[in-house]
């Protein structure tokens, strides 16, 4: 891990983002164990690195795609804590005026063209975004999250060669937490590196250690002057963890079965990308110990804030149910 | 008799049809461990061979199952949420129903698809949608939607004998439900409706969730001295047009409710053919309950009000009396 090409300022925006997101997940798990969220969340926690490090080299004008672990892309991309908290909530405050939820958080205005609780199910839409760029001669470069499960459906097959043939400003981002649900992607899979799948569709696939935030970005800065400058796609793998459960509440639901060992999660808690931030900033004196603290205490105090909001905030009105109906 | 969940319902018709006909066997995502606990404990009384964990990957597991059940398998495609069997639609709409037909009764495909169905868990629009309707209007696919454990093992067992493919749903919301499940073996023959509440006033059918709506609603409607008969219609297609007919031949009020979108519902085509075929016994124009036309909303409040309510079969019931 190293920042020698990255600015200052960027190191420790990327670091805001990643303690940003580590905070909101924090909360949004202790308030689903509490009973207070409705439906299924499935938390970013321990990939914070990725969703960090590649929206720290986009612009606000640059685009993304989501997955059903969505909270920390759309945070990472600038989102709004209040309006997503609220979402969470089921509120009509929320992002999606309570008609999403922790799915399906979209924030338009600042390029995040939704979460999509269908696996792969964004991948073709991130090829369309990259279309309308290249289409309307916008610098615009569309980066498509999605997970190591994910590549394992046609849509990742279709979208990997249109966005080639058409050599589209698309960046495919593949967080390979090496588990779609239960199933550990090698037993899904008969390769080790779904990078490998790029040569396929004759663009770059780049290995990534997606625990560390610097490398997420400097490959996604070459990535995306590749896309701006014509160049087309890239797939960039990001070698990851889920350190939680797939869905919060898996433990009870899962009855005593295990599908991951002690050694496996003890790994995985060693190359925790906040940790591995944390203690690369202070170890390099970097960022002071003072500085970093105030943020966290400023970082935590805005989730508790988008809490209190949430939970003050109205439920959704039932005529609400006919808005946003065909325009 | 024992009193078991529906998922247990399911799990017991499952492993008795797997230990009777070595043919069947069960392939899905995460079907080992169990996404939905109807799965478990299969994998280790069977094993790897008949248990079989895929990639995620819908359209290529569920033309694998037909592949496998024109070479002579009988295989149960577990593809979780029934939103999921969007991403097999060509799969079950340009080959399963047809192929039979398609290649002039050359082969059969005994294959059972199995999914969730339905809202009542907050999901959002992409984990709660009933999807049986869509089923309903292709040739030659059978569509069933049992609302009790006993049902559910009955016809599931009879779904995974039958030498056709079978969408059989389980509902969402229904997964803890208990009943009473005999221990010894029993069938429910796909096609044929339960009436579980005689009346001579009106005729509400149902299937799934909306069996325990139209049964809140007789209730409610008995303190006004208005008996119902409530159907659970059990099997959509083919489904029992006969006890719905002769219900309504008694009544001369029908009421249809159904959990699905409203255009194309299945409450749409009980309410077609009970105005086809039962005009003259009509009292009154048949009504239809169903979800709100919009997308699955996420926030609880929405959700319950997309979904029919019993306070909404009791207003259609009245408007047929009035
Ligand atoms: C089309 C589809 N199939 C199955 C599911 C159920 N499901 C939800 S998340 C998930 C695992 C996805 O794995 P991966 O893409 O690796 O993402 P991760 O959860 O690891 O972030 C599955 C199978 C789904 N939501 N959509
Ligand atoms: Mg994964």
């Amino acid at each position: 891990m190293h920042h020698q090409d990255i600015p200052l300022e960027v190191v420790q925006d990327i670091y805001t983002r990643v303690l940003r997101i580590r905070r909101f997940e924090e909360e949004v798990g202790r308030l689903f164990r509490q009973g207070q969220l409705p439906g299924f969340v499935h938390l970013y926690i321990g990939e914070e690195a990725v969703a960090a490090g590649v929206c720290a080299a986009l612009t606000d004008a640059d685009t993304i795609i989501s997955t059903h672990r969505g909270h920390g892309h759309v945070i990472a991309k600038g989102g709004d804590l209040k309006r997503m908290m609220a979402e969470l909530f089921g509120k009509a405050t929320g992002y999606c005026k309570g008609k999403g939820g922790s799915m399906h958080i979209a924030d338009f205005d600042i390029g995040m063209l939704g979460a999509i609780g269908i696996v792969g199910g964004g991948m073709p839409i991130s090829v369309g975004a990259g279309l309308s760029a290249w289409y309307t001669g916008s610098e615009r470069v569309s980066v498509c999250f999605f997970g190591d499960g994910a590549a394992n459906e046609g849509s990742f097959h279709e979208s990997l060669n249109l966005a080639s043939t058409l050599t589209l400003p698309v960046i495919f981002v593949c967080e390979n937490n090496q588990y779609g649900e239960f199933t550990p992607a090698l037993h899904a899979m008969n390769i080790t590196d779904i990078a490998d799948r790029a040569a396929g569709y004759g663009i770059p696939g780049l290995v990534a250690d997606g625990t560390d935030a610097f490398e997420m970005y400097r490959l996604t800065k070459t990535a995306v002057e590749r896309a701006r400058g014509g160049g087309g796609p890239t797939l960039i793998e990001a070698k990851t963890h889920r350190r939680g459960s797939h869905a919060e509440g898996e433990e009870a639901f899962l009855g005593g079965q295990k599908y991951r060992s002690d050694e496996e999660m003890a790994a995985a808690q060693a190359k925790d990308p906040l940790l591995l931030l944390h203690t690369y900033v202070s170890e390099n004196d970097i960022l002071p110990a003072a500085k970093l603290e105030t943020l966290d205490a400023e970082i935590t105090q805005s989730v508790a804030e988008a809490v209190d909001a949430a939970r003050d905030g109205p439920s959704p009105e039932v005529e609400s149910l006919f808005e946003d109906l065909w325009v | 008799m024992p009193r078991k969940t529906y998922v247990a319902a399911i799990q017991e018709a499952l492993a008795e049809e797997m230990r009777r006909d070595d043919r069947v066997f069960l392939i899905g995502e995460d079907v080992r461990i169990g996404v939905f606990p109807s799965t478990r404990g299969l994998h280790a009384e069977f094993g790897d061979k008949r248990v079989i964990d895929t990639p995620i990957s819908e359209l290529a597991v569920a033309g694998a199952g037909i592949g496998a059940a024109v070479t002579g398998l009988r295989p149960i495609v577990d593809l979780m949420f029934g939103t999921f069997l969007y991403l097999a639609f060509d799969q079950i709409a340009n080959q399963a129903g047809a192929m039979r037909y398609m290649y002039g009764g050359q082969t059969k495909v005994p294959l059972v698809f199995m999914v969730q169905n339905g809202a009542g868990s907050s999901a959002g629009h992409h984990h709660s949608q009933a999807v049986h309707q869509f089923f309903m209007n292709m040739p030659q696919i059978k569509v069933i939607l049992p609302s009790s454990p006993y049902d559910g093992k009955g016809l599931l067992k009879s779904a995974i004998r039958d030498d056709n493919p079978v969408i059989f749903l389980h509902s969402l919301s229904l997964g803890g439900k208990r009943g009473e499940v005999p221990s010894d073996e029993y069938l429910v023959p796909i096609g044929v409706a339960d009436v579980k509440r005689s009346g001579s006033d009106v005729t509400i059918s149902a299937v799934g969730p909306t069996v325990y709506t139209a049964l809140e609603a007789a209730e409610e409607l008995a303190t006004e001295g208005l008996e119902a008969e409530v159907i659970d219609l059990r099997s959509l297609s083919p489904w029992d047009k006969q006890t719905v007919l002769e219900s309504v031949a008694k009544t001369g009020r029908f009421v249809a409710v159904d959990e699905s979108f409203p255009t194309c519902s299945a409450a749409s085509e009980w309410a077609a053919t009970v105005a086809e075929e039962a005009f003259a016994d009509l009292k009154a124009p048949v009504q239809r309950v169903t979800n709100a036309d919009v997308p699955m909303p996420f926030s609880p409040v929405l959700e319950k009000a997309v979904l029919p309510s019993a306070a909404d079969v009791v207003a259609a019931a009245r408007k047929t009396l009035t």
